[in-house]
């Protein structure tokens, strides 16, 4: 326990040295944080568009799906920003960097989050809170302790459920070097796929996205619940509250690959 | 004992292609049943051809590989176990590439290690002041790492392995690349941490001069296994390795008889004479100015790779 308090305190150390070395370069930060909200935002405008010519999307309209996109936006946003950089863990090894990391008295999955830290991704954050903000006031909900405990629960499980799969995506490269891109096809994908109503796919896709790649905790089952949907493929009721369990296991998964990636490490040649 | 090592091995498994889609794997012994201890204090030098398995051994005594078998123990501490605990207790120079942050002037990267190893202020300042004078860093503080040369790197990165005070230093080739006075600066530098700070030194190294200047203890490993651990005389009379003394005589004459040594070789009039590393080259020097005009006098050193080379030939 002291020591991932320890590892959170060194994390914020290494993040605002990187923060500052980021900030030193005023004019590029803010251009590029600018360039993420804009390109981040675009896929949206193209949702909008679309509801310029239909009313609903797989039974849901512009209000809920823009429910849907914030949540799964912001929860990615999150993780990226925390943990994202542990993708560059192929590259870090083939460097030695990686060697270095493990030689200092930091663990080295914190030192990997820590490391070019890029604050510009709160954009994305940004992009994302903002259209969930403004889903929420045109949507019709009938708010109540439960509806909003479990609309912060959605964004704390589904954020915790993104950074597992960057995690796991990561793990892979012990094995198999620099992979970045079956990592991304997860996260990215994940993210991409759930920022739909689910009842575009066929059911298989919804039970892959449940069981296998339990994306569709992030956004999709919590917002049954808050927007008082029936589940329209007929799964247990019981899912739309199971996000936190998907969460830890699937977080719990991903440190055991990487205690064991870390263990088995083979270093390189010299 | 400060570092135990107990029939320590490490195998990596190594993938080939055999034909087009069959695969097969083969289990490599990097380091075997390999046994030695070091106290206190030492300076001792790991030597061996590239690929013997030093880098493999400094990895597995920093934690960052975890052994195949045996026993290990570095400052009471079993590395894979408490790697993160030993990091405090320990520093780490890898001569190729550096442990500092890239794009961080080197007071920053120094500052930002005094946080992570906890350093309190009053010892950091009174370590880096000591360092910045004894490496002559000064101008360089302010300097971003990638902006450096790479002498001026291997000094930034010895002192950022030393600013936490560990009691071990491992160096990995840290004179790789250095010129004639960066390289005796260095040494000079590491002879000073080992004797006033009490800084156990271990280093890898291709250059018998770091080992001669530094160490009386030396280590040679090839294919993974121990095969010299003593002193650096006791190498060369095991390797009967030989220096060369190079004579310019003013006229050509018939090849030099002195006592204790033996031409090699004679071309016009210069000609080679041959005799034991172990012993002095005063005498035969001596010898050869009494019975000769001589215009020039040079001594080679023998080539470590040969005196290792011959030491496996005997094993």
């Amino acid at each position: 326990m002291a020591r991932l308090a320890w590892d959170a305190r060194a994390f914020t150390i290494l993040a605002a040295m990187w923060v500052r070395v980021g900030w030193s370069y005023r004019t590029s930060f803010v251009v590029l944080t600018l360039s993420t909200l804009v390109i981040s935002g675009v896929d949206f405008v193209a949702i909008v568009v679309m509801f310029a010519n239909v009313d609903a999307l797989g039974g849901f309209g512009l209000g809920q799906i823009g429910f849907l996109y914030g949540a799964t936006a912001v929860c990615l946003g999150l993780a990226d920003l925390a943990v994202g950089n542990v993708q560059r863990l192929g590259r870090r090894v083939r460097l030695g960097t990686f060697d270095a990391m493990m030689v200092r008295p930091v663990g080295v999955f914190a030192q990997m989050c820590a490391d070019e830290f890029a604050f510009r991704r709160v954009g994305r954050i940004a992009q994302g809170a903002a259209v969930l903000a403004w889903s929420l006031s045109v949507v019709d909900v009938d708010w109540g302790p439960a509806r909003l405990a479990m609309l912060v629960s959605m964004l704390v499980c589904g954020a915790a459920i993104f950074l597992g799969l960057f995690v796991l995506g990561a793990t892979f490269q012990f094995v198999s070097g620099d992979a970045s891109e079956v990592a991304n096809a997860f996260t990215y994908g994940g993210n991409t796929m759930t920022q739909y109503p689910l009842t575009i796919y066929p059911t298989e896709v919804v039970k892959a996205l449940t069981f296998l790649v339990p994306v569709a905790f992030v956004n999709w089952y919590p917002a049954l619940f808050i927007l008082d949907v029936p589940d329209p493929f007929g799964l247990p009721d019981w899912l739309r509250f199971a996000a936190p369990v998907a969460a830890l296991l699937l977080c719990t998964l991903a440190a055991l690959a990487w205690r064991t990636g870390v263990r088995h490490y083979r270093s390189t040649g010299s | 004992m400060l570092i135990e090592v107990e029939d320590l091995s490490r195998d990596f498994t190594v993938r080939r292609r055999a034909g087009r889609l069959r695969r097969t794997t083969e289990v490599v012994r990097a380091v075997r049943d390999l046994s030695f201890t070091v106290e206190r204090g030492e300076m001792v030098g790991y030597i061996g051809p590239n690929g013997a398995g030093k880098s493999t051994t400094i990895k597995m005594l920093t934690g960052i590989l975890v052994p195949t078998s045996g026993r290990l123990s570095v400052a009471g501490i079993d590395p894979s176990r408490n790697r993160v605990d030993l990091t405090r207790r320990i520093g780490v120079v890898f001569g190729q590439r550096t442990t500092l942050w890239w794009d961080l002037p080197l007071r920053d990267s120094f500052d930002l290690l005094r946080r992570i190893y906890r350093v309190d202020t009053a010892r950091h300042r009174r370590n880096l002041a000591e360092f910045t004078e004894l490496l002559d860093l000064g101008g360089l503080l302010d300097t971003p790492v990638r902006q450096l040369s790479l002498g001026q790197r291997m000094r930034g990165d010895i002192a950022a392995a030393l600013l936490h005070d560990p009691e071990i230093l491992y160096l990995d080739e840290p004179t790789i690349g250095l010129d004639v006075v960066s390289k005796g600066r260095l040494r000079e530098f590491l002879r000073r941490v080992n004797a006033e700070r009490e800084v156990t030194l271990l280093l890898t190294t291709h250059d018998l001069q770091d080992i001669e200047q530094l160490c009386r203890r030396v280590m040679v490993i090839d294919h993974g296994s121990l095969v010299y651990d003593g002193s650096l005389a006791g190498l060369h009379e095991q390797g009967a390795s030989t220096r060369t003394l190079v004579v310019d005589l003013v006229d050509e004459a018939p090849a030099i008889d002195v006592p204790g040594a033996v031409v090699v070789k004679v071309e016009g009039p210069r000609q080679w004479l041959c005799f034991p590393a172990g012993a002095s080259a005063a005498p035969v020097v001596a010898a050869v100015a009494a019975a000769y005009d001589v215009a020039d006098l040079s001594i080679q050193e023998p080539d470590i790779e040969a005196v290792i080379r011959e030491i496996y030939q005997r094993v």
